[in-house]
């Protein structure tokens, strides 16, 4: 059985990039091959700079031949229809075979399709692989049309058996294969010829090139953490750095250098970020001071002065950057020392943007303080730190060190708080509110840090729910989930219970008329009743509707008169209208503004007060209606957050349909309750028996038009089953309603679980639908009991069936 | 392999005849005021339409952000970009670059170079392209793109292009640690002069005058003229009734784009244009940017049948 090889050589692709490439490669031929009838033993894709690699071996020579019968039209069918089978089966008319069917004589077309030799279909499937090939950006070059990351210099192809190796012909726009490659750029410039794989492997290694991309990472990691351990120093670790180091080179060559001792004082995680993000340089520790003293490159390149020359260059060009870095930290730090220094820095941060419809900076951190204030009671935090931290955590956004790196926001305002005197504890609110950042982040469990870690995403969350800018589908420019996650585990990990309903409204609430669109409560309302009403207009009957309706208000008349009080075109009015009102609301709030209200006598104040409270309730409206969104965007957060702890989304969604579902920690305790209970045997079968109660009730309800819900009497009760199961019930309730009201979810879903031997029981011994009328409806009515109860602990009708 | 060139203008004049001898015609520097070496109408221009095309040339250029009164080792407002624009590019395009930088001393066996991704775009000419800045030794030493689109037109060929950040570059191959103390012309002459020599001045006047003097009012205004006067250019219809040719103006229309374009850079140095307006703006030049690759294409230089 042949081997294949094949190598796509290129100018260097984008180190991110190479991962994905190699297995996109494999699964594009693989399967390709595959569809059109080979088989194989195994396939294993490489790639560094310049190339991608595939080797697949155990293929077959030729794939098998393929006869197919196709039915067709009857005989005597019009010609359009044979003609169109035909084509499609790609046969011709005299081919075409005659055969008896139950309805009389059809057509049928015998496909045969000879085997195909592995070459052949190598050479289509590959040349399909690279014109398709999914770059996330790929480009053109010279004269051609084809598309690859970078040019595509030259196509490796062979397949090689016992009887010897032969190049699959192929030629892609003018880029014929051959059985030759070319070794490391500098060091083995010349093109070789290789006849299999492991002989390709080896020759590139002779050739200065490593072809395993983890083989270049570990020999990396491996150097590096000996040269720094003859120094009695250590590496810090960087998976994600390493994977992009050995994307950079062919033959890694690590050299260890010197940080000048001027830049030594500078915290380590500048010097870190500093290293990583403009020279990706690994940082070296000292283990008994935490310090980083040196750094490790990897470059692409064996010298005869060992790298001197090159060791040289890097330090000169760290020093520059890190010249700068210790030029923004120290000018922060003069800024942390100085008294009132932080002012500066606040008045920077009303300049700053954080959106253009969510206003600034400093608008964010106002907002911070007023919700972790209202949150500290919530999480036990003291109302003056949280004050305190909130117009501080994110100060060192004005910093000239985070304007640099803004991946070290926190982190520097942790430094600064430090400077200015504030306790080490207190002062890592700056960088724990930020968390958590991902899944495996940590949370922060310090009080002051919680407070301000909700406040920020919920600030956040809520933002951009009123301006409806939310996440959809793969997009969130925003990180919304992350946020809405952070604040779910947040709630979870420190057993915070808070009904967020009425906090995120309150938050819309602000939003909507709130400081974001001044401070004057009648602006807001204005603009907001107009707005939906220029939105929802028909365009289509904007003549006839647009009149009536613009003056039906005095500020409508205003604005959809020119100069002289003439009413202009209605389309003209309409796009006037709507883009001043879109345009955060300015046009509402220069009519309103009391200094120039006189000079828009169109303005009728008379009816001002029940203009507001029409306004207002459809402001409330707005606000209920979006919380319930962002309130259901939390819940699927929390789906995908408890399926990953084996938690089925319909157990959830019992428990959601419940009251009080707003407070996710308890919403979490119920749903693993009763996750628990359906675990157990007695669970499931009373899960069954549930819905055998309330399918009988729901229909006997639907059928005679009555709801039973009450007055099931155990005079009537016949069977000792039946006795027994009103006994069992009320045994149940007594027990369930206390431990509901306690949220002793356990022990209510246990006495619910109990039911379910006097529930089978029942059903085995007594018919519901008994003759006498009387009978039934008691039945029935008992049936309710059982739905009521069970309804009382989780709303089991969500609940997929079992069996 | 070279002797080390001994002063910047040497670097300079070692990249010239190593270009020339590689076919490229030698252009000079545009006569007006721009921030890079592409918004030469060399490159800006000819990378657009059917004609091959092969140059290279110094280009003066100014960033008013930048001006740091001469004092810093690194940064200046006015500084020296050298650029290559071949079309279509050639297959060797990386070793004819490799090639410049042994000429100039940087000899790849003693380095280590590396092509490290970086994706070009200039939101001002509604242009992009793929590429990679080149690093040696951990320094950026040039960038270098293959041109997808400029103008909003996709490029068809291709054009390769090289920028070297002369400054930089030469400072690294001298071994100088301040730019203004970097040999101009040969140490060894009768009047030998520094970088410093040369520009310091210079650079702490423009620094003042871009942060600090420049007339905004009359920027604005400026930058409403040449916006005003490029279209009006473009607009002119393109029958000649003096010569009765058809000439369409592309050339002085592109000039009042790029004269928009420092204009807006002028007024961001001196603070006056606020983030969003930013974008604003940029949007106005590159539409100024389209409308003259839009006309360019339709002229004899740009591809169309005469």
């Amino acid at each position: 059985m042949p081997d294949l090889l094949i190598e796509l050589f290129s100018e260097e692709i984008p180190a991110r990039m190479q991962t994905r490439a190699a297995d996109d490669l494999r699964k594009l031929v693989t399967d390709g091959l595959v569809e059109a009838g080979l088989t194989y033993a195994g396939a294993a894709a490489f790639s560094t700079p310049r190339r991608l690699t595939l080797s697949i071996d155990g293929l077959t020579a030729e794939s098998k031949p393929v006869r197919e019968e196709r039915k067709g039209p009857k005989v005597g069918a019009p010609d359009k229809a044979i003609e169109g089978f035909l084509r499609g089966a790609g046969v011709a008319r005299e081919d075409l075979e005659v055969r008896d069917d139950k309805k009389g004589q059809v057509y049928f077309a015998v496909i045969e399709k000879p085997g195909r030799l592995a070459a052949d279909i190598i050479a289509e499937v590959l040349e399909k692989a690279i014109r398709n090939f999914p770059w996330p950006k790929s480009m053109r070059w010279g004269t051609g049309t084809l598309k690859w990351v970078r040019p595509l210099h030259a196509i490796l192809c062979i397949l090689s058996d016992e009887a010897g190796v032969a190049v699959v012909p192929l030629d892609i726009d003018g880029i014929t294969s051959g059985n030759t490659t070319r070794g490391h750029r500098f060091l083995a410039p010349d093109a070789f010829s290789v006849v299999s794989f492991d002989d390709y492997e080896a020759k590139l290694k002779r050739a200065h090139v490593m072809l395993r991309a983890d083989e270049r990472a570990e020999a990396i990691w491996n150097e590096a953490t000996t040269q720094a351990f003859a120094l009695g120093l250590e590496m810090v670790e960087d998976r994600g750095l390493l994977t992009e180091v050995a994307g950079l080179v062919e033959w890694p060559v690590v050299l260890l250098g010197r940080i000048d001792d001027d830049f030594l004082g500078l915290p380590p995680e500048v010097l870190q970020t500093s290293m990583k993000e403009h020279q990706k340089f690994f940082s070296v520790r000292n283990p008994k001071t935490g310090r980083i003293e040196r750094f490790v490159t990897v470059a692409n390149m064996e010298t005869a002065d060992n790298g001197a020359t090159i060791l040289a260059g890097n330090q000169k060009v760290l020093a520059a950057r890190l010249a700068d870095a210790k030029f923004f930290w120290e000018n922060d730090l003069r800024v942390a020392k100085a008294d009132h220094g932080f002012d500066e820095w606040a008045d920077k941060l009303d300049h700053v943007t954080f959106h253009n419809r969510l206003g600034t900076q400093s608008d964010r951190i106002r907002r911070i303080e007023l919700w972790a204030s209202k949150l500290a009671t919530y999480v036990g935090a003291d109302l003056e730190q949280v004050d305190m931290m909130a117009n501080f955590v994110k100060l060192d956004l004005a910093s000239e060190m985070v304007y640099e790196f803004p991946e070290l926001q926190g982190t520097m305002g942790r430094y600064y708080a430090q400077a200015d005197g504030i306790e080490e504890e207190i002062a890592r609110a700056c960088i724990e509110h930020y968390s958590p950042l991902g899944p495996s982040d940590g949370v922060p469990t310090l009080p002051v840090s919680v407070a301000l870690s909700l406040a920020d995403k919920l600030d956040m969350l809520t933002g951009f729910w009123a301006i409806d800018e939310k996440p959809t589908g793969s997009k969130d420019p925003f990180a919304l989930r992350r946020a809405a996650l952070g604040v779910l585990r947040v709630l979870l990990t420190n057993d915070i219970r808070i009904n967020l309903r009425q906090h995120i409204e309150d938050e819309l609430d602000q939003y909507l008329v709130g400081s974001l669109f001044q401070n004057d409560v009648r602006k807001g309302p204005v603009a907001y009743k107009l707005y939906p009403v220029f939105e929802d207009i028909d365009l289509e009957k904007i003549d006839e509707d647009f009149e009536k309706m613009w003056r039906s208000s005095p500020i409508l008349t205003y604005l959809a008169q020119d100069e002289d009080q003439e009413f202009i075109a209605p389309r003209d009015a309409h796009e006037i209208i709507s883009s001043l009102l879109r345009s955060h609301l300015v046009a509402a709030e220069e009519l309103m503004s009391s200094e120039e209200k006189d000079t828009y006598e169109v303005w009728d104040y008379s009816d001002y007060e029940g203009f507001v409270s029409e306004a207002e309730s459809w402001r409330n409206f707005r606000v209920e209606l979006c919380a319930s969104d962002l309130l259901s965007f939390f819940h699927d957060r929390l789906k995908v957050f408890l399926k990953d702890k084996g938690i089925r989304h319909d157990i959830i969604d019992a428990c959601i349909a419940m009251p009080g579902n707003d407070d996710l920690t308890l919403l979490v305790k119920r749903a693993e309750a009763l996750a628990a209970t359906l675990a157990t045997d007695d669970g499931e079968n009373l899960l069954q028996g549930f819905k055998r109660a309330n399918n009988i009730l729901s229909q006997a309800e639907e059928k005679d038009g009555v709801e039973y819900s009450y007055g099931a009497d155990i005079k009537f009760a016949e069977h000792d089953a039946e006795k027994a199961l009103f006994a069992a019930l009320d045994a149940a309730e007594t027990k369930i309603a206390p431990a509901m009201d306690a949220e002793d979810f356990s022990t209510a879903m246990t006495a619910m679980a109990a039911l379910r031997g006097p529930i089978d029981a029942f059903f085995t011994d007594v018919q519901v639908n008994a003759d006498s009328q009387v009978l039934r409806r008691n039945r029935l009515n008992l049936l309710s009991r059982i739905r009521n109860i069970c309804l009382s602990v989780a709303d089991l009708t969500k609940i997929e069936g079992t069996s | 392999m070279a002797d080390k060139p001994r002063s910047f203008q040497e670097v300079i004049l070692r990249l010239q005849t190593y270009w020339a001898s590689k076919g490229c015609a030698i252009l000079q520097p545009y006569d007006m005021e721009v921030g890079a070496g592409t918004f030469h109408p060399a490159t800006t221009l000819r990378a657009l339409g059917s004609n091959h095309w092969a140059a290279a040339y110094v280009q003066p250029s100014r960033r008013p952000t930048d001006g740091r009164y001469g004092e810093n080792p690194n940064r200046l407002q006015h500084f020296y970009q050298y650029q290559v624009l071949i079309k279509p590019s050639p297959p060797d395009f990386q070793e004819l670059y490799l090639g410049s930088l042994s000429e100039i001393g940087i000899d790849a066996d003693k380095h280590d170079i590396r092509f490290v991704e970086d994706d070009w775009e200039s939101p001002t000419l509604g242009a992009w392209g793929l590429g990679w800045e080149v690093w040696c030794d951990g320094m950026e030493v040039s960038q270098f793109t293959y041109f997808q689109q400029v103008g909003g037109h996709d490029c068809k060929p291709i054009s390769g292009e090289l920028t070297y950040g002369l400054e930089r570059l030469a400072m690294y191959v001298l071994g100088i640690d301040h730019v203004m103390d970097m040999p101009f012309n040969d140490p060894q002459s009768p009047t030998p002069l520094r970088y410093g020599d040369v520009y310091q001045q210079a650079e702490r006047e423009y620094s003042r005058w871009n942060f600090d003097v420049a007339d905004t009012d009359k920027l604005f205004q400026h930058f409403l003229d040449a916006e005003t006067e490029c279209q009006r250019i473009l607009d002119a219809p393109a029958d000649d009734p003096k010569t009765g040719k058809n000439i369409i103006m592309v050339h002085p229309a592109y000039d009042q784009c790029i004269k928009a374009s420092h204009v807006f850079n002028l007024l961001d140095a001196r603070g006056v244009i606020s983030v969003t307006e930013r974008q604003a703006y940029i949007g106005r030049v590159r539409a100024l940017a389209k409308a003259c690759a839009d006309a360019f294409v339709q002229t004899e230089a740009g591809g169309a049948a005469a």
